[in-house]
């Protein structure tokens, strides 16, 4: 840090000579270390532009302030230390900045969003900025809770091992009576699922009011616990208009002895913290949905990468989250979406550029998080999800089960057979991926539900191209 | 039927696949744990062990031997196998499958108590359990 005497003369100077580019700084073990997709103005020195993003991502402003001469304001300045160009995109680069610990509040999403991504994202000076991924350092991991139960925790509370977890969002999402609507959750989990889903949209509306829906869904999910002898659960959206509210809900949801509650992503990151520490304190599965996500993450130049997001869900602690297929209908490149749910169910994860993982980061023992695979998904692409997915996930086909063309509980036993028969398979020693379709056809000669359902669905495919993908390879999806 | 384990929603596994999912277990140095109930409620995880686990095992024979054991002894009961991973990070069961079940599967009951407000009390009872330990499912 320069402290010559033009550094502190009032008015304007640039970014990089106020001590915000330190091409020569070493990262401490305990930065917070940052990777920005930075797309400079025609003109502005790319060095400058990643000084001006760590700038205003810390301490400074547009102008030389002699307050910092009160402050140790070197240990507060964030320091951009490396700017590399993006191959193959002449106007981008990346650009690392390492925050000292000390610029932020622990245990508080609410304090790193506003300080990494909070001002500088309007910044004049950047056509369009990105941030690509945190090293969140092992000394500010553990002043995060964490998932409030976590993989291991939740498959010895569902009892329920070496298989992934199969789900179904009720549908249609909206207008369904309460009544109406618990019949759709009986006949899915009798069927073989082991979770229903409220979609996001799902909350108190005129057409069903969420205390006549928790009834009907508990009710629905007894019974079905009664025919199955198998821990079952519905996902009851307890997203409400204040947090009032949503601990009304999530408290009447415990009573009637629900296993899990779910949120939206549009409640927020402190709203979040607080229902995570809830889900704990009453031992109730907490599952999130990514509503809203994709209006930041989905652009590959300008917004937040998904990555960022699922490490501080993490860090927040939910026991779920939707991180996308690979296969379906939704936004997400093979590649990006393993780096996801590596960054949500690995102890430690290296970085990786061909999974667009920037940094290793050590969970140190934070337990992981179930990833949730929904979306245009069906039986017949049961193999392939189970390659690029894992075991430990759960899969959600919505239409895949209620369209099923016997019924519900059919398409759910489709589902649920599809998806042992390869996990059998798979055990046996069979390649799973270039047998897969020989394998369902084979289990579907004793499940005329499974036949069903390869019949309806066994083509459909997704064919589009990925907006966000990886620097390092550029990828199809399957 | 009940449909608890890993491949709770197939046909029964024969005995040379229960063996594939041994030495599936086996190769990757995961224990081995017989276990057996009259009682199969959703809740009841601590079935009776069948002796202790077993570790370091080379092959899927003597699990096998000892499944075989187990069900010539209680031919009226339910016997699951699962396998523990003792890695960090897991440390836990990461298969269970049943590889007996009684010839008659009585199910359960649901009672409801009603409750102010429309709130229920549930409550899942196993008909099995109606009768005392040894002389379910006779």
């Amino acid at each position: 840090m320069t402290t010559t005497s033009g550094r502190w003369d009032a008015g304007v100077i640039p970014y990089a000579q106020m001590g915000y580019y330190e091409p020569d700084y070493e990262p401490k073990d305990t930065d917070v270390l940052a990777a920005f997709r930075i797309t400079p103005q025609p003109g502005v020195d790319p060095a400058e532009a990643g000084a001006a993003v760590a700038g205003e991502s810390s301490t400074a402003t547009w102008t030389v302030v002699w307050t910092d001469r009160l402050t140790d304001h070197s240990r507060y300045q964030a320091k951009c230390y490396r700017v590399d160009p993006v191959p193959g995109a002449p106007d981008q680069y990346i650009a690392r900045i390492a925050y000292d610990l000390d610029l932020f509040e622990e245990g508080s999403i609410a304090n790193m969003t506003s300080s990494i991504i909070g001002n500088v994202f309007g910044f004049k000076a950047l056509r369009a900025l990105r941030l690509e991924d945190l090293r969140i350092p092992v000394a500010y991991v553990k002043t995060f809770d964490g998932p409030p139960h976590g993989i291991v925790a939740e498959r010895e509370m569902l009892n329920k091992y070496g298989r992934p977890l199969l789900g179904c969002t009720v549908k249609p999402k909206l207008g369904l009576s309460a009544r109406n609507y618990g019949q759709v959750v009986y006949e899915g989990l009798r069927g073989g699922l082991d979770f229903t889903k409220d979609d996001e949209n799902i909350n108190s509306q005129p057409f069903m009011r969420w205390r006549e829906r928790y009834l009907w869904c508990m009710e629905a999910v007894e019974r079905a616990q009664e025919r199955t002898g198998e821990v079952k659960g519905h996902y009851l959206n307890v997203t409400a208009p204040s947090m009032e509210d949503m601990y009304e809900r999530a408290e009447f949801a415990k009573e009637l002895g629900s296993v899990v509650v779910m949120m939206d992503l549009t409640v927020g990151y402190t709203a979040m913290t607080s229902r995570s520490k809830w889900a704990r304190r009453n031992g109730v599965l907490l599952h999130l949905h990514r509503a809203g996500h994709a209006t930041f993450t989905r652009q590959k130049a300008h917004g937040v990468s998904f990555r960022v997001v699922a490490k501080w869900c993490r860090l927040l602690g939910v026991d779920h989250l939707h991180a996308g297929t690979v296969v379906g209908k939704l936004e997400g490149d093979p590649n990006n979406v393993r780096g996801y749910y590596d960054t949500l169910r690995l102890g430690h994860v290296d970085a990786d550029p061909v999974k667009g993982l920037y940094f290793d980061q050590d969970w140190v023992s934070m337990p992981g998080v179930m990833p949730v695979a929904s979306g245009g998904i069906h039986a017949g692409q049961t193999h392939q999800l189970l390659h690029y997915l894992g075991e430990d996930c759960i899969l959600q086909f919505g239409g895949g089960t209620i369209g099923h063309p016997m019924g519900i509980a059919a398409g759910a036993t489709a589902n649920r057979v599809a998806v042992e028969a390869l996990i059998l398979a798979r055990n046996e020693g069979r390649d799973m991926l270039a047998e897969g379709e020989d394998l369902l056809r084979a289990a579907s000669r004793r499940s005329p539900e499974l036949q069903a359902a390869l019949d309806t669905w066994g083509s459909v495919t997704f064919d589009y191209e990925s907006t966000d993908t990886p620097d390092a390879v550029v990828t199809v999806t399957p | 039927m009940i449909t608890q384990g890993t491949f709770g929603c197939l046909p029964d596994l024969d005995d040379d696949q229960i063996a594939a999912q041994l030495s599936y277990a086996v190769d990757h140095g995961w224990a081995i744990s017989i276990e057996l109930t009259d009682d199969p409620h959703p809740l009841n995880r601590f079935w009776e062990m069948w002796g202790l686990p077993l570790f370091d095992l080379t092959g899927p024979q003597a699990a096998l031997h000892e499944i075989r054991a187990c069900r010539q002894a209680f031919p009226d009961q339910y016997v699951r196998v699962n396998a523990f991973d003792s890695r960090k990070g897991r440390e836990s069961i990461v298969l269970s499958f049943l590889v007996q079940r009684p010839a008659v599967e009585p199910g359960f009951r649901l009672e409801r108590q009603a409750g102010p407000g429309r709130r229920m009390r549930y409550t899942l009872h196993p008909y099995a359990a109606d009768r005392p330990h040894g002389e379910r499912y006779r």
